[in-house]
């Protein structure tokens, strides 16, 4: 860990005026960071793999941006709501069960108490090449410097949406869920507010480095997630090498609209298995209008990773993650709703 | 010689020192910061194997507080070189630290930083610019480049020294065999990760040195930094009182000790060093990977007629370090026919190290994992396999056991668990979703028990305090040391005091090899029968005493007095002030049956020997139990979960039950987390630790544990000193074949590799 400088904003403008440096680096690498449950950022900080010059702390924002909000249209959750806060809403547990899985089965409880929504969504690459400088090898850490986990472990690692930079699987859960229900983020820049499709938010592998399409200083101070009928048939699976605190081998977010057994609609997001947040859109066409059953879930499974990459240590990964989508989707047909 | 037992089983008795620990008022090595410390960083290998070309300090050197960088250049020959703890030494590795430009494996410590703050020595370290000729590393098995050799050269491989356990005919006996198993296996790295990072305190005082440091050997770690220093062991104090886990990793002297002491020396004032939790993967030893075949032959009603065991263990370039399991697992079951053999690995690793059950561990894996494999070819109950080769004679000697108590242990365990409701078919049970299998195998270990020092002093009062450098890793010591003073004197346990820990007490042997209980309860049984006897000596002699004209070998101590078989006695307050004004004080080096007599001058150089397992030369000493688990497969996904295990141990007699449930449930959680999560991953190209952290290297959580069952069968041992065999290591031998067992029981499929992951089984589960 560096030196840096530690700075409280009173309010979200003092904030973004704060972040609005001059070098216009992109948020990974930009020299000013904002905290708030500080999970991530410290970590990498002791690390040395981030080093920040200036911290903007920005857990003063709570009275504007952390409260959560059931509305008729569809919820509202400001970034600076815990995890566990959210995890144990009743109305979102209720009526959005996948999203409360989302939090629950992730970190451990004393992260959950002091983790953001806005943070947890852009966690950063639990890659072991990486978090650790002493790899020669990093896209991420390093751009033009290699990928180290092409050839070497990669058990953890991505087969959707990977390319030939970084192979990094995205480790959240709760973004399984917002990908999965179309959610929207809203976004508090130099340039003013503006609100994005969740999906829209995270990047390829082409440039790992960048990770989003946040401007520079740009600050995430909501999710706008959309009611629907498929939002209380919800639920999150997760697969993983223990029962608790442990991130993903393969999951599946699943929201469905069943008419009897036959899907109205399917949202399908997954995650352990791809490069960043991922909507299994070709698996929820292939459902649409058909009952559901597991041959129909099978299939919609083999083509959500039809265009699955595998790299060695990860050659199991597509078979898992067909088998944690079927899971899901039999699972969330059998929940009463 | 025949013991005399007082009790099988001891009072169960909470911790005297459960308050302080509990209210963190106990202190650990990491714990302590004398005298405005200078803090410590170090800075550990990028490559695997190579040569240190440049340093540049300029950058670290600019960062406020930084006090001095020590590297090769200004350490060099400074500190020596010694043995490897396994060889007779004292050391972890036999490379003397920053000694020269050399790079032997990822994760050397490569500089160390000190600073006026903890925070400034880290950055500093960050900013130190190392820059490495690298060579191509071996990382292990398989790796081009490794040197691979018998560890018993078989001109030289002395049965009388239990090397590679052979006996009869093997070759003949497994051709002729009616059934046959021949099978590899293999266990991967582990590391000990105890919670308290690894570290230490140096400070020097009119040119002596003090250490704070979490230690299982301290009068070793005294000895050993004398001979690293040059310095005299008199002029070294190793303070240790509470152990924050320790599990083998604490045993001998890693680099970074003599290497805080130095810079302490270097910058005239203390020196604290807490490492991170990744440094902790590389700076001390570890448990080193294994490869096993096993060859049983048996007749078709389940004896075995023939068992080979070869392993194949890493280890470093300069050290050979091995665990040999043979040993154990030649010794297990009766049979005629046994062959063994050791191979050792040379790579670009550091070297690998004790961690509890060492040899029992990976060995008793591959054999248990055979006998189950055995059990299934045979058609046969696991548990009647196991016990239609039960024998109280071992096999390669012809020795008795000094009792051997297995039949017993799987009859109550299996009792418990509900074994004989189990179907035998892989696959036939199921729970909704998951598939259900059940598992067992059979734990032991070679205990031990070796020379000790102990101080007991009698106070007119009635307190008593008992002093001896024995060590606290967890295990409840103190509380045992207690227990065994409050029985021989007659007194309640809480007017005991008890002193670990501590190089100004009296020396004790390392904390391994499940020795210390049995070795510190007879020197304090030893001492407290010195005190008695002095107080009943002189109590006879005296007219003013009651028991003035008594038979002094018949008084015995108990509440609070000297007792006469006719009841008369007298009070300690009267009793000890005959003897000495003040209090009555014995200071006793026990040295027990089966060590060398000259094993008490080894406690002052810190290298006792140890006595038991199958090194003794007319009997051998293992303590017994038996495994069993459930294990639930997801039909679709594969995770495996061990939601329920029972074992049931017999291990002699039982100083403390509470602490030896303890102990041994410890041990079934870690049998659990051996077979299904611990595995310390290198890549093998530049042959580095990848996942060096708790969120990678993962162990069970609260939610992963559901039902602990612990059964203790006490037993009546009268060939081991006060009947007590020990306790310390045999809670997590085994284990981790029950839940390879249970995993063949619900899903068909043997693996024989750990850990065992859903990967492995993903492709034989068709739901």
């Amino acid at each position: 860990m560096r030196p840096f400088a530690y700075e409280r904003a009173g309010n979200a403008p003092s904030a973004v005026r704060a972040a609005g440096d001059p070098s216009q680096l992109p948020p990974t690498l930009a020299p000013t960071q904002f905290l708030a449950g500080g999970t991530t950022m410290l970590d990498l900080m002791k690390l040395d793999t981030m080093r920040p010059e200036r911290l903007i702390d920005i857990r003063d924002l709570r009275a504007a941006y952390g409260a959560i909000e059931v509305t008729p249209a569809g919820l509202r959750l400001g970034a600076l709501v815990t995890m566990a806060e959210l995890g144990e809403h009743a109305e979102v547990r209720r009526a959005y069960p996948v999203i409360a899985h989302t939090m629950h089965l992730a970190a451990s409880a004393q992260i959950r108490n002091m983790a953001s929504l806005g943070g947890n969504v852009l966690q950063r690459s639990r890659c072991s090449y990486f978090r650790n400088g002493d790899w020669a090898a990093c896209n991420k850490r390093q751009p033009g410097s290699g990928c180290a986990a092409i050839g070497g472990l990669n058990r953890k690692h991505a087969v959707l949406g990977v390319g030939d930079q970084c192979i990094s699987a995205y480790p959240g859960d709760f973004a399984q869920a917002l990908v999965a229900l179309d959610a929207e983020v809203e976004l508090l820049g130099a340039a003013g507010a503006r609100r994005l499709r969740f999906a829209e938010l995270h990047t390829g592998p082409q440039r790992p480095e960048l990770e989003t399409v946040l401007a520079p200083g740009e600050l995430i101070t909501g999710f706008l997630v959309p009611a629907g009928p498929w939002t209380r048939r919800s639920l999150y699976v997760k697969v993983r090498d223990r029962d608790s605190y442990a991130y993903a081998v393969a999951s599946a977010a699943v929201a469905l609209d069943l008419d009897g057994d036959t899907v109205r609609g399917a949202r399908i997001g997954l995650g352990g298995v791809a490069y960043r947040p991922w909507r299994a859109r070709e698996a929820e066409d292939l459902l649409a209008g058909k009952p559901l059953t597991e041959a129909s879930a099978e299939a919609a499974a083999r083509a959500a990773f039809a265009g699955a990459v595998t790299h060695g240590e990860n050659d199991f990964k597509p078979e898992l993650g067909r088998r944690t989508l079927v899971r899901a989707l039999l699972q969330a047909k059998a929940l009463e709703a | 010689m025949a013991e005399t037992i007082r009790e099988l089983s001891g009072p169960p008795t909470t911790r005297i020192d459960g308050r302080l620990k509990v209210t963190g008022e106990a202190l650990y090595g990491t714990d302590f910061a004398p005298g405005d410390p200078a803090w410590a960083f170090l800075k550990t290998s990028a490559i695997g194997r190579g040569r240190i070309t440049a340093i540049d300090e300029a950058a670290a050197r600019e960062v406020p507080g930084v006090l001095e960088i020590l590297t090769f250049r200004n350490v060099g020959d400074r500190i020596k070189p010694g043995k490897i703890f396994a060889e007779g030494g004292y050391m972890g590795t036999s490379l003397a630290p920053l000694a020269s430009d050399a790079v032997a494996y990822a994760g050397q410590i490569v500089a160390v930083v000190v600073a006026e703050t903890f925070e400034a020595a880290r950055e500093a370290a960050h900013r130190l610019e190392i820059t490495y000729a690298a060579e191509q590393p071996s990382a292990g098995f398989g790796a081009a480049g490794v040197e691979t050799k018998r560890a018993n050269p078989p001109e030289t491989a002395s049965l009388e020294k239990g090397e590679d356990p052979r006996v009869g005919d093997f070759d003949g006996a497994f051709a002729g065999a009616a059934v046959r198993i021949d099978a590899e296996y293999a266990t991967p790295t582990q590391h000990h990760n105890p919670i308290e990072l690894f570290g230490s305190t140096a400070a020097w005082r009119d040119g002596k040195l003090t250490i704070w440091e979490s230690s299982q050997n301290v009068w070793g770690f005294k000895n050993g930094l004398a001979e690293q220093l040059s310095i005299s062991p008199d002029d070294v104090h190793i303070i240790s009182p509470y152990i924050g886990g320790a599990f083998g990793s604490r045993g001998s002297l890693s680099q970074h000790t003599a290497l805080v002491a130095h810079a302490a020396r270097l910058v005239r004032r203390p020196v604290k060093l807490v490492a991170t939790r990744d440094q902790g993967f590389s700076i001390v030893t570890y448990r080193a990977e294994t490869r096993h075949r096993v060859r049983l032959g048996a007749t078709r009603d389940g004896r075995l007629a023939a068992l080979s065991h070869e392993g194949w263990e890493v280890t470093s370039r300069p050290d050979d370090y091995k665990v040999s399991g043979t040993d154990t697992t030649t010794r297990m079951y009766a049979c005629q026919n046994i062959d063994s053999k050791v191979w050792i690995v040379n790579a670009d690793r550091n070297t690998p190290g004790f961690m509890r059950s060492p040899p029992e561990v990976p060995y008793v894996f591959a054999l248990e994992c055979a006998m189950d494999e055995l059990a299934y070819a045979l058609e046969m109950d696991p548990v009647r396999l196991r016990l239609a080769n039960d024998t109280m004679v071992e096999p390669i000697r012809g020795l008795p056991y000094t009792s051997r108590n297995l039949a017993a242990c799987f009859e109550a365990a299996s009792e418990k668990f509900g074994w004989a409701r189990r179907s035998p078919a892989p696959r036939s049970i199921r729970d909704g979703d998951w598939l259900v299998g059940w598992g067992t195998a059979t734990a032991l270990y070679p205990t031990n028990v070796a020379p000790a020092a102990v101080r007991v002093r009698l106070a007119p009062n009635g307190t008593a305090t008992v002093e001896s450098a024995v060590h606290e890793i967890g295990t409840g010591v103190r509380t045992a040391m207690a227990i065994i003073a409050s029985q021989e004197l007659g007194l309640p346990v809480d007017r005991i005091a008890v002193a670990v820990g501590d190089t100004d007490l009296p020396p004790a042997p390392v904390a391994g090899g499940s020795n210390t209980t049995a070795s510190i309860c007879s020197a304090i049984a030893k001492a407290c029968g010195e005190i008695r006897e002095r107080l009943a000596r002189t109590a006879v002699l005296d007219r003013e005493s009651p028991l003035h004209g008594a038979d002094a070998a018949v008084l015995e101590l108990r509440d609070g007095s000297l007792v006469a078989p006719d009841n008369r006695h007298e009070a300690l307050e009267h009793v000890v002030q005959r003897v000495a004004p003040g209090v009555v004080e014995a200071y006793v080096e026990n040295v027990p049956v089966g060590a060398k007599a000259e094993s008490a001058q080894g406690l002052y150089r810190g290298v006792p020997g140890l006595a038991g397992g199958a090194k003794l030369k007319d009997r051998i000493q293992f303590a017994f139990g038996a495994q069993f688990v459930e294990v639930h497969v997801h039909a679709r996904t594969g995770e495996i979960r061990a939601p329920r295990a029972v074992g049931a141990y017999s291990f002699g007699r039982v100083v403390n039950p509470l602490a030896a449930k303890s102990q041994l449930m410890g041990g079934q959680i870690w049998g659990i987390s051996a077979a299904l999560h611990e595995a310390t991953e290198i890549d093998r190209r530049v042959a580095r630790y990848y996942n060096d952290d708790l969120a990678e290297y993962l162990i069970p959580v609260n939610a992963d544990i559901t039902e602990i069952e612990t059964l203790i069968l006490p037993e009546r041992d009268t060939q081991v000193p006060l009947g007590i065999k020990g306790v310390g290591e045999l809670g997590n031998v085994g284990l981790n074949a029950a839940v390879a067992n249970a995993v063949f029981h619900a899903t068909g499929v043997r693996v024989r590799e750990l850990p065992i992951r859903m990967e492995k089984l993903l492709g034989a589960l068709t739901a």
